[in-house]
């Protein structure tokens, strides 16, 4: 019925400047509308979300972490626009992760040093290599298809954070679109993950933490972002491949739903982050007490960082370490300090141990 | 086999899970010695098989499994006081097999409460009654009038085919809520699902109105316990579209065992109990059930059902998690059967009350609530309240309502919202005036020690 009646009001004109023929249905708000309205609309939300959360402060150094895949090619470009634009005053850095991905992530990275180029911004590159000592085709080389996903979410994790200490910023933004959060409330409940159900739909996390992180496309669709690429697609270089080594088979089910969800209402992405922001879920609720890992210094909850953890396994020929339940290092200690050798040769392999929080 | 109850403390479902591919090469290594298996549990009876492809299926026999559902329920009902000899008990029943399974237990509760009191001395404690309320929607499906008179018929036989003490059917046609006179209510009823513009929200309204009867049979006839039967499965979806709908602040109300929300307490015994056991038992008991179609095949509750199913299937204990998910949010105060220092109940009933302990924030309590849904409204969707002083009736009725009913339920323009709020029924109505008044009243209660005077002037 509504469609109907806005169908009726502007067959032929965008609903919003009454002057240019239409050319999408935005998901959001099932408006038509033109080109040009879209590109003002997107961005102006964007402004918004950043003004009305107060993402950012003047003189800011704020990195962008960049994959070169379309949300944060978009990410990089609408930013940079708006902080000349509004004058946000930030000193804006591309932030990428390398992680070794023969065929995926060295492609990938060429698209970010063209942006680099384009958009004026200083890239960083870090890579698991440099990190590490390992890149991720070293590592499925060694532990095969099944659990990567771990090795490189942990590391990825804190290579960001290193990235950003190592360009000294205030804040690392990501490109998370609304999509994605949405997803993560859905997959959160189906994991009966209460902890990180509270924290995943908030704009800004880590506050505590060294470097903050803000997800300035909270509230961004991703077919609205899929669209700004695509109208602008002569402009935008982005990159466009899944990563090879997640086929990510549980993910897919709770997207392939938000999608089939979107479809019938378009507004429900929307609501799922409402949901998770409104959940009742008591403040009190005991959180892990945070530290420092004594061997990297990173922050940890635990004796040693996850990456550690995990990177010991690697480093012994253990990978199973780390994976699943918490034993071995932080769980039994005992047995680290009987072999004092294969401590001390595989913190030589670990190089950011001089990074300092 | 887990036990699958939230409320276990005795962390079988964690043992299970980390040993599970442990118990299965015991079961292996029994199954390899003896080719004629043996029930899990008591390991002297030839265990069922189902054939329905769900998981244990062919562990337990028959009897080991039905205690096992049995035991859910009354742990259910004994630890948060759902029923109490003093009580009268009115189960909701669809037809559907987990009302049916609802009923029977209800039914079984009661029997084994009459023995006792038969066998005992003083008679203390005295049987509660039971009665079965099942709610006619014909005027929301013409379609299915025959096959309501057919089911309407079924079920009073089906009841009293269930042995003594005898129980009252009630047949309440979802119309009733509008008033007495029938033709005039049912006029109203069809006009107002008519004036909702989405499926999903006329879905949703209908189940409200159809709760809402209900409500009123009960407390007409002297029910203090609404049970319905809602299993962990049904639960789960309404999890998920709880939260697809954006209902995120009010869903903890709904998944509780009690909900002391409404006029009459609604329990929910078989939450703990998935639909698989549900269907199992009726098989096994051959308690005969009937299924009316009336769900849309199309639109959100549809959509999360089919994706629970599916993700049921690839996890048999997704259900399960999902619930226990919820279930960790936050409840409301009225999430427990409210204490009674009445004198009226016997003190043999009341040393018997045993309740858990739900965790209470005394600070998150909430006094609104949404004239359409029910659901408790948060400080922030019901903000916007007070700026409606003098408006319209429409425009109080939009602005008391939660976010969720205003999309789905609510008609967008001014006229047909009016037309909307017309044909509510009256007590919907009246409760948008009252809550007005109850969250000034609210307000005032949260200043009332700076307040120098204690008149209205000073306000």
């Amino acid at each position: 019925m509504e469609a109907k009646s806005k169908k009726a009001g502007a067959s032929r004109l965008c609903c919003l400047c009454n002057l240019r023929r239409p050319v999408l249905k935005r998901p959001k708000t099932l408006q038509q509308i033109c080109r040009e309205c879209f590109y003002e609309v997107f961005e102006e939300e964007i402004h918004q979300v950043i003004v009305q959360n107060r993402l950012f402060k003047s003189g800011e150094r704020v990195a962008i972490g960049a994959s070169g895949g379309k949300d944060s090619t978009v990410l990089a470009y609408v930013l940079s626009e708006l902080n000349r634009r509004h004058n946000y005053g930030l000193d804006l850095f591309l932030l990428s992760i390398d992680e070794g991905i023969t065929g995926y992530r060295d492609d990938s990275l060429e698209t970010v040093k063209r942006n680099e180029v384009q958009y004026g911004l200083p890239l960083q590159i870090v890579s698991y290599k440099d990190l590490y000592g390992w890149t991720m085709d070293d590592i499925v080389k060694m532990i095969g298809l099944k659990n990567n996903c771990t090795f490189c979410g942990v590391f990825r994790r804190q290579a960001l954070d290193r990235g950003a200490a190592l360009l000294k910023v205030d804040k690392l933004v990501t490109g998370h679109n609304a999509d994605d959060i949405a997803e993560t409330v859905l997959l959160n409940i189906l994991r009966g993950d209460i902890a990180r159900l509270s924290r995943c739909t908030s704009i800004t996390t880590g506050e505590d933490g060294p470097i903050p992180r803000c997800k300035p496309f909270k509230y961004t669709y991703e077919k609205e972002i899929i669209f700004y690429t695509y109208a602008y697609f002569k402009k935008l270089d982005y990159f466009s491949t899944e990563c090879i080594y997640s086929p990510n088979a549980y993910r897919g089910f709770a997207r392939e739903f938000i999608k089939d969800l979107e479809r019938i209402r378009p507004r429900a992405i929307l609501d799922i982050i409402k949901s998770g922001e409104d959940f009742r879920i008591a403040t009190t609720t005991k959180m892990p007490e945070q530290g420092t890992c004594e061997r990297c210094g990173y922050i940890s909850s635990q004796k040693w960082c996850k990456a550690c953890v995990l990177l010991e396994g690697l480093n012994r020929g253990l990978p199973k370490m780390g994976i699943g339940r918490p034993r071995g290092v932080n769980g039994d200690h005992k047995m680290e300090t009987k072999k004092p050798g294969s401590v001390a040769k595989s913190i030589e392999s670990k190089q950011c141990g001089s990074l300092d929080f | 086999m887990a036990c699958n109850s939230s409320g276990c403390e005795s962390g079988c479902y964690d043992r299970e899970k980390d040993n599970g591919s442990k118990i299965s090469v015991e079961d292996v290594v029994a199954g390899g010695g003896n080719q004629e298996s043996v029930c899990v549990k008591c390991k002297c009876n030839e265990p069922m098989t189902f054939g329905d492809g769900g998981s244990e299926d062919g562990k337990f026999c028959a009897e080991c499994f039905r205690n096992n559902v049995f035991g859910k329920f009354r742990l259910a009902v004994t630890s948060h006081a759902m029923i109490t000899p003093s009580d009268n008990v009115l189960v909701a029943f669809s037809g559907g097999s987990s009302s049916r399974v609802a009923l029977q237990f209800v039914h079984e509760l009661q029997i084994k409460a009459l023995k006792n009191y038969e066998a005992s001395r003083d008679r203390s404690l005295p049987v509660f009654g039971v009665g079965v309320a099942f709610v006619d929607e014909t005027a929301a499906f013409p379609a299915l009038s025959t096959e309501m008179v057919d089911a309407i018929e079924w079920i009073r036989s089906t009841v009293s085919s269930l042995s003594p003490p005898a129980k009252d059917v009630y047949v309440v046609p979802v119309e009733s809520v509008f008033g007495s006179d029938s033709l005039e209510a049912r006029d109203r009823l069809v006009k107002l699902l008519d004036s909702v513009p989405d499926d999903t929200g006329k879905e949703d309204l209908l189940l409200h109105l159809k709760m809402l009867s209900l409500q009123k049979v009960a407390s007409e006839n002297g029910y203090n316990r609404l049970v319905v039967g809602s299993c962990t499965s049904r639960i789960a979806s309404h999890v998920l579209s709880a939260t697809v709908k954006g209902r995120g602040y009010s869903l903890s109300a709904d998944i509780q065992h009690v909900d002391a929300r409404w006029k009459v307490p609604i329990v929910l015994p078989l939450r703990d109990c998935v639909r698989l056991e549900i269907t199992r038992l009726c098989h096994l008991d051959g308690l005969k059930t009937v299924e009316l179609a009336c769900r849309s095949q199309c639109g959100i509750n549809d959509l999360v059902s089919s994706f629970v199913a599916l993700l049921q299937e690839e996890n048999p204990s997704r259900e399960c998690t999902i619930v226990r998910t919820a279930a960790k949010l936050t409840p409301f105060y009225f999430n427990k059967i409210p204490e009674t220092d009445d004198s009226n109940v016997p003190m043999a009933t009341q040393r018997r009350l045993k309740r858990f302990n739900l965790k209470y924030d005394g600070s998150m309590t909430t006094e609104a609530f949404c004239p359409i849904c029910n659901g408790p409204l948060n400080r922030s969707d019901s903000s916007d309240l007070d700026t409606f002083e003098e408006g319209q009736e429409a425009d109080v009725l939009y602005a008391a309502c939660c976010s969720s009913c205003r999309f789905q339920i609510l008609p967008e323009d001014g006229s047909s919202l009016e037309q909307f709020s017309s044909f509510l029924p009256d007590h919907m109505i009246s409760q948008v005036k009252h809550q007005k008044v109850d969250s000034q009243a609210h307000l005032r209660e949260k200043i009332k020690d700076c307040l120098l005077l204690d008149d209205e002037e000073v306000v």
